[in-house]
């Protein structure tokens, strides 16, 4: 037992997610008589499912600074929809509809930053209207028919890296490289963090850093094997490394930048981070828009793997979005949660959905079965901070970077009304634009 | 003293809070039809008296017994207070903003009809009960169109429609202006002709002297004394010396100052209330700050000490008026925190817990979290040069914690408030504005951050420090400024000062007592 702690670093709680997303794959990958864990299947899982997580990004952040997103949904539908309309009704080259669809975005996202930032109407209201007007644009724009894109738009959607090299490797000499430069990056980065730990004086044996990098490798190299040993022409899919290539400029940004630690400092507490000279206004208004810049991508890769935009894309990913963010660890009063995590939480809901199908359960009941596992994991970890325990999915997140996830803000009695005079002035006003809702799981948490 | 006098008596009441006697074997006595005044510096016990009296506090949790009318009562909450005719007003109004005056009046009492609310017959009551505090309005108006002193009105006549016997107001004119101020003590008078017995909690010496009849002193939890008072007289002297009698002894550290050149000047500074239009929450304000100097800021709770710190630090409070600030000789305009903290002024927050910490951080993140510059590298932050930074401070100030990545909410009241300083010491301030440094804190801890306040005057920074304590400004600081109602009162040199001289300037202004005077 000590062995397998000294391995993973102390505390084994801290990974129960990431070994609750591998166990779910191998058990359903036995029910299924091992369809689940192919080439085909795996590559369609990340592609499928590279839309939703992209939203996922996007809304932890939001998430964090005690808002919620419902537009995302609709304004990716919306701007799937611009960028078909541009490029086949237009006739506008591709590459100019994908930075119209974009622009689009971003600009939506200015649009909702700019009623929650400076006016002061809460995400959610903002949002809900959003996401009536876009829907309703959707319709309105495509006259509820569907508008074909070039097919270009499916490299990026469903696309597979080239081939090339020796064929000997027997895979997919593309992913293969991504694996090698992967699995090389984690060695590195195992064997900084080892010195560092020797420089600090703090006793790092040699053997539990080679153990890792055997197990790092394993987990590494099985993983290329499964995405690049399938049939001739399919490899990681590129949206999958668009996805990644994402997750790592968020996780950078959130964890290594000033605004990454604003976003956290406001949400944790408002009134604090702006007498600490943090501009919250600022601070709201970028993540909003952000949140539908992503969603902007995420409607492009999408119509690029439909082929063409539909009236009613976008239906409902909003909710998807936010359940991988709270089942990846996020707090519902804001200031907790991290990109690796709600990428976790997206990948269990995937994971479900394909071994569900494979199993031939139908989308009902396994509509059913997600709610309740979303339900069943946020309550896990609730139960865990009432129990004054740490919580596994605030360990889960401090061991992907951010460590600010003390599980000691739920013991937090509830604020005694203090005679601030702050109390009604203009900096303080946090609550005001909080939607009830979430004031009111705030009050509970 | 007779049996039939007496209305009321509490008799050793003692109550206790986690880690603090808050009220140690109280005893007082409130003879019927008196209005009878309760005065003591922040943190006496006043509020918790009078909550423990009106049932906040239900019987149980507290020791000692109450006796109303020789029978001793077991309040079980608010509700059976009111039942038996005690009615608390509260500093902070409870009114709801959003209903009328006839429904704030019958919240919870409504007036009913075969089931049904009666509106006209409550309507029809409102109308008498605002007549009863002179008040000429429409019952139906709703109360947030009200000002605050009809607001107070409004209150009063809803404790009156409960057939009130003991009426509890807990500092009524905080918040009032003097002509609401008079007009409410006016109303006292009236209510006690009608014989409603009433008690007052109030630091006002001039309001205590205008309208009660007798004074009981708290201080430290325990009763000093109860007198009389006798046709309008009161020795403040004497309420003064109750209301502050403890010795200093070797609770501060002794230093040997080193005062410089004028550091920070503030001149001819107003600043309106953010949401009380022609309110000044400090009304021209005028001080000075020398290098090396601790100064305090002496006055009572809503005396406008945080107002004025937090409207200089990038005017966070209120609305900025007019007036200068000077910094090193320049003229320094900081119209938000960042451009406050850029120019060199921090300001630690009084309320640690909701204004000065995000409680879900790690002591890293909370040390570096104003000067978030300092530790980028290369466009990104640098952890380890975060770490590095946080170390530092948990050696240098002794935070008692394993390690720095480690949640806030963990540590003690005095290791959070010295994660809190080592925060606003990071940027390299010229001027520290500390408010409250050592609110809530026990005295050990209390005694280093004294030793770290005259350590960062000692490194050339100015450091301004707001206290309800005077012991502490006394103790710790080289000159100190009275305020009171907004404006500056007062300036002392520590060595000159004693509690007695800083209580009277930071009670009266010349212009309230000439309103009540009138009243």
């Amino acid at each position: 037992m000590k062995t397998i702690k000294q391995i993973f670093g102390g505390n084994l709680q801290q990974y129960t997610m990431v070994l609750a997303l591998a166990l779910l794959a191998i058990i359903f990958n036995v029910v299924s008589d091992g369809r689940m864990l192919t080439s085909s299947n795996i590559q369609n899982l990340i592609s499928g499912n590279a839309y939703v997580l992209i939203l996922a990004i996007g809304m932890v952040m939001v998430i964090v600074i005690g808002q919620i997103d419902l537009s995302v949904g609709s304004v990716a539908g919306f701007v799937g929809m611009v960028v078909a309309i541009t490029c086949t009704n237009y006739g506008w080259p591709w590459w100019l509809g994908l930075l119209t669809g974009l622009a689009t975005g971003a600009l939506i996202g200015a649009w909702h930053g700019f009623w929650l930032a400076k006016i002061g109407i809460p995400g959610f209201i903002t949002t809900l209207a959003g996401m009536m007007i876009f829907r309703g644009l959707v319709i309105w724009i495509s006259k509820s028919i569907s508008v074909p894109v070039p097919d270009q738009f499916q490299v990026l959607g469903a696309g597979y890296l080239p081939e090339w090299g020796p064929a000997w490797t027997g895979m997919n000499n593309s992913t293969l490289l991504l694996g090698i430069l992967a699995g090389g990056w984690f060695v590195a980065s195992q064997l900084r963090h080892r010195s560092h730990a020797l420089a600090r004086g703090v006793e790092s044996p040699l053997w539990v850093a080679l153990v890792r990098i055997a197990l790092i490798l394993a987990v590494v190299g099985y993983v290329t094997w499964l995405f690049g040993s399938g049939r001739p022409g399919t490899s990681f899919p590129i949206p999958g490394l668009i996805l990644v290539a994402l997750v790592v400029i968020y996780h950078v940004i959130t964890q290594r930048t000033r605004f990454g630690r604003h976003i956290y400092a406001v949400g944790g507490n408002k009134a604090a981070a702006a007498l600490s000279g943090v501009n919250t206004a600022r601070t709201y208004f970028l993540v909003m828009l952000n949140m539908s810049f992503l969603a902007a991508v995420a409607g492009i890769l999408f119509v690029g793997r439909a082929t063409a935009a539909g009236p009613s894309d976008g239906t409902m990913w909003e909710l998807d979005a936010i359940a991988a963010v709270f089942i990846g660890g996020a707090a519902v009063s804001g200031g907790i949660g991290t990109v690796v995590g709600s990428m976790v939480g997206g990948l269990v809901m995937a994971v479900l959905n394909s071994g569900l199908m494979l199993m031939g359960v139908g989308a009902d009941q396994t509509q059913v079965i997600k709610g309740l596992v979303l339900l069943a994991a946020v309550a896990f970890d609730v139960y865990n901070k009432q129990q004054g325990r740490p919580s596994i999915l605030g360990h889960l997140m401090r061991s992907f970077g951010r460590d600010a996830t003390s599980t000691k803000a739920a013991d937090r009695e509830p604020q005694e009304s203090v005679e601030v005079p702050a109390a009604t002035g203009p900096v303080v006003d946090a609550a005001d634009t909080m939607p009830e809702t979430v004031e009111a799981a705030r009050r509970e948490s | 003293m007779t049996e039939t006098q007496v209305l009321l008596e509490m008799r050793h009441i003692t109550k206790e809070f986690p880690g603090v006697r808050a009220l140690d074997d109280v005893t007082m006595t409130v003879r019927r039809g008196d209005i009878h005044a309760i005065c003591g510096e922040n943190g006496a016990g006043k509020s918790t008296l009078m909550k423990v009296l009106s049932g906040v506090y239900p019987h149980g949790t507290y020791s000692g017994e109450i006796v109303l009318e020789g029978e001793e009562m077991r309040f079980t909450g608010i509700n059976s207070s009111q039942d038996r005719g005690v009615v608390i007003i509260h500093q902070e109004l409870a009114l709801i903003p959003e209903l009328s005056i006839t429904e704030n009046i019958f919240l919870g009492t409504e007036v009913m009809r075969g089931g049904l609310i009666d509106w006209e017959a409550a309507r029809h009551r409102a109308i008498d009960l605002l007549a009863r505090v002179g008040l000429d309005l429409d019952p139906n108006t709703p109360v947030k169109t009200l000002g605050v002193g009809q607001q107070q009105l409004v209150e009063i006549a809803k404790a009156l429609s409960k057939d009130v016997k003991i009426l509890i107001l807990d500092e009524p004119t905080s918040a009032l202006n003097e002509d609401d101020s008079a007009h409410l003590l006016d109303l006292m008078r009236g209510l006690k002709a009608r014989g409603i017995t009433q008690i007052m909690i109030s630091h006002k010496l001039n309001e205590i002297a205008a309208v009660s009849d007798a004074v009981t002193v708290i201080r430290d939890g325990h009763t000093v004394e109860t007198y009389d008072v006798v046709a309008g007289q009161v020795d403040e002297d004497r309420i003064i010396r109750a209301m502050v009698g403890r010795s200093i002894e070797n609770r501060y550290p002794i230093r040997d100052p080193h005062i410089g050149d004028v550091l920070f000047t503030v001149r001819d500074w107003n600043v309106e209330h953010p949401s009380i239009p022609g309110r000044l929450v400090v009304d021209d304000a005028n001080f000075e700050v020398r290098r090396g100097e601790v100064v305090g800021f002496a006055g009572l709770m809503g005396a406008g000490r945080t107002e004025l710190a937090r409207s200089l630090f990038g005017r966070s409070y209120g609305t900025w008026l007019s007036g200068q600030m000077e910094l090193d000789g320049k003229r320094v305009v900081a119209p938000t925190v960042a451009k406050a903290i850029r120019q060199g002024i921090a300001y630690v927050t009084e309320d640690r817990k909701s204004l000065g910490l995000n409680l879900i951080d790690t002591i890293k993140s909370t040390i570096v979290s104003a000067n978030l510059d300092a530790i980028v590298r290369r466009g990104l932050l640098d952890p380890r040069q975060e770490t590095a930074v946080a170390e530092r401070y948990r050696t240098d100030l002794r935070i008692k914690a394993p390690t720095v990545d480690i949640g806030v909410a963990t540590l003690s009241g005095g290791n959070q408030q010295k994660v809190v300083l080592a925060k606003w010491m990071y940027p390299q301030p010229k001027v520290l504005i500390l408010d409250e440094p050592t609110r809530g804190i026990d005295v050990g801890a209390k005694y280093e951050i004294y030793k770290l306040i005259h350590q960062l005057a000692d490194e050339g920074k100015g450091v301004i420090v707001i206290s309800s304590e005077l012991p502490e400004l006394l103790g710790i600081c080289d000159r100190i400024y009275t305020i009171c109602e907004g404006r500056i009162t007062g300036e002392l040199a520590a060595s000159d000062a004693d509690q007695e001289t800083l209580m009277r300037r930071m009670t009266t202004t010349s212009t309230t007592a000439s309103a009540t005077h009138g009243a």
